[in-house]
C-alpha cells in the first residue's frame, strides 16, 4: 500500500544505510589509531561527510524529496563555509600580542603590587 | 472534507500539500539549528588552528571508546526512528510504537553514557576555566594549598621544584624568571600551579580508565579552553537529545492513541528529520573531539 502523500523508504536501504554506518565508524576509529599526520583531520571529516551524506539522502529523505528541501540545506551549508571560512581568514592576525598563550598582562602581573 | 481528512487544515487543499509545507519549516527549522551548532564548529576551527597543540594534548583526556560507543548508539537510534518513520506509512501501528520506544531507549542510553563521561570529567577536574586542574590533591591537602596561596606564599614559584616533577615535565620558564621579578599563576591552567608538584597520578580516582593519562607531555598553557569547547558543544548537542527524547515520548504517547495513519503521519516525519540533524551533528562532534590524534 503505497503512501499517496510521502515516498516510502524500503526497508532494504534503511538497513544497508545503518550497516555503511556502522562500517563507517569502525573505519573512522580504526583510522585514528594510525598517524596520518596532516592527513588525519581531512581523512576523519571526509568519513564523516560521507556518514552525514548517506543520514541525509537517506534516513532523511532527501533523495526521494523535492529539491527544495535540498537547496535549502545545501544554501545553509555555503553559509556555514562563509562564516568558519571568513573567521578563519584573519584568526592568526593576533597572534604576535600575546606572550606565551596568554592574553597581554596576565602573566606578567606582580604579586606584589 | 473535514470528516474524512480530521487532520487537514482548512487552507491547504491536499494533506500532501500541507505535508509537503510543513516539511519545508522543518528544514528551515534545522538549517537555524545548523547555523546555531556552526557558531560553536567555528570557535572549534578558529581555536584549534591557533592552538593545535592544545587540542592534541587535550583530546586524550577524553575516551574514544565511550565516544565511539555513543555513535554507534545514536546511529541505531537513527537507524530505528527512520524505520518508525516507514512504520507509520504503512500504518503498522505496533512496530511503530516498538521503534519509538527503541529510539527513546537509545537516547536516553546516549545520556547515560554522557553522564557518565561528565561525571567523570568532573571528578578529575576536568573542566573549563577556573575550574580546570586534572593533578588535584586529596580535599584536605588541596584546601591547605589554597590557604597557603591566599597567603600569597605558595605561589611564589621556586625553580628548585622543576626536578620533582612528574613524567620529566620541564619547568624551565620557571628559571627564566629573575627572582625579583616574581609571577602569579593564570587563574584556570595548572600551569605553574606548585599543587601538584607532589601529587602521585596513581593515587587518582579508581575511574580514571575513562579519562585515560595523557602520554604526550609537556601539557600546553590554556587546555582548559579545550574543555570549555568540549563540554559547550556536547552539552548543547545533549540538550537537544534531551529534546528529541521529550518529542519522541510525546509521539509514543499519540501512536498508541492511534492519532496516526498513512495520511497522518507528519509529526513523526518531522520529529525523525530533527532527531537525524542530532545525530549527524554528532557524527561530526566524534572525530573532531575525540579522534584528534596526534598532529
Amino acid at each position: 500500500m503505497p503512501s499517496p502523500i510521502a515516498h516510502i523508504v524500503p526497508f532494504k536501504i534503511l538497513l544497508r544505510v545503518f550497516f555503511a554506518l556502522v562500517i563507517l565508524t569502525v573505519l573512522t576509529v580504526t583510522a585514528s589509531e594510525f598517524n596520518f599526520g596532516r592527513f588525519n583531520l581531512f581523512i576523519a571529516l571526509t568519513i564523516a561527510v560521507l556518514k552525514a551524506s548517506l543520514v541525509l539522502l537517506f534516513f532523511m529523505h532527501l533523495f526521494w524529496d523535492k529539491p527544495f528541501n535540498a537547496i535549502v540545506f545545501i544554501g545553509c551549508l555555503i553559509f556555514v563555509a562563509l562564516f568558519i571560512g571568513l573567521a578563519l581568514l584573519d584568526s592568526t592576525q593576533y597572534q604576535n600580542s600575546i606572550h606565551q598563550q596568554q592574553a597581554p598582562g596576565v602573566q606578567h602581573k606582580p604579586l606584589h603590587p | 472534507m473535514s470528516t474524512t481528512q480530521p487532520h487537514l487544515a482548512s487552507h491547504f487543499n491536499s494533506p500532501q500539500q500541507q505535508f509537503d509545507s510543513g516539511k519545508l519549516g522543518i528544514w528551515l527549522f534545522l538549517t537555524t539549528e545548523i547555523l546555531l551548532f556552526s557558531g560553536l564548529f567555528c570557535a572549534y576551527a578558529v581555536y584549534r588552528s591557533n592552538h593545535p597543540d592544545i587540542f592534541a594534548f587535550a583530546h586524550q583526556y577524553l575516551n574514544k571508546w565511550l565516544g565511539a560507543l555513543n555513535t554507534l548508539i545514536l546511529i541505531s537510534s537513527s537507524f530505528t526512528m527512520a524505520w518508525s518513520v516507514r512504520a507509520a506509512q504503512l500504518n503498522q501501528k505496533n512496530l511503530c510504537t516498538t521503534l519509538l520506544a527503541i529510539t527513546i531507549l537509545c537516547g536516553s542510553a546516549f545520556l547515560s553514557v554522557k553522564y557518565i563521561e561528565y561525571k567523570n570529567k568532573w571528578q578529575e577536574h576536568l573542566l573549563p576555566g577556573p575550574r580546570y586542574n586534572p593533578r588535584e590533591l586529596p580535599p584536605a591537602e588541596a584546601e591547605a594549598l589554597d590557604d597557603q596561596s591566599r597567603d600569597r606564599k605558595g605561589a611564589t614559584w621556586e625553580g628548585g621544584a622543576a626536578s620533582t616533577l612528574p613524567h620529566g615535565r620541564s619547568l624551565t620558564v620557571a628559571a627564566l624568571i629573575p627572582p625579583t621579578e616574581t609571577f602569579r599563576a593564570p587563574i584556570g591552567p595548572a600551569g605553574l600551579n606548585p599543587a601538584w608538584v607532589d601529587n602521585d597520578r596513581s593515587s587518582r580516582f579508581s575511574m580514571s580508565w575513562l579519562a585515560p593519562t595523557p602520554s604526550l607531555e609537556p601539557e600546553p598553557n590554556n587546555t582548559h579552553i579545550f574543555f570549555g569547547i568540549y563540554f559547550l558543544m556536547t552539552g548543547l548537542h545533549a540538550i537537544h537529545v534531551l529534546v528529541g527524547i521529550s518529542l519522541i515520548t510525546w509521539l509514543l504517547l499519540r501512536t498508541t492513541r492511534g492519532d496516526f495513519s498513512p495520511q497522518y503521519f507528519a509529526p513523526i516525519d518531522f520529529t525523525a528529520l530533527y532527531w537525524h540533524i542530532v545525530d549527524l551533528i554528532w557524527i561530526f562532534l566524534f572525530p573532531l573531539l575525540y579522534l584528534i590524534g596526534n598532529t
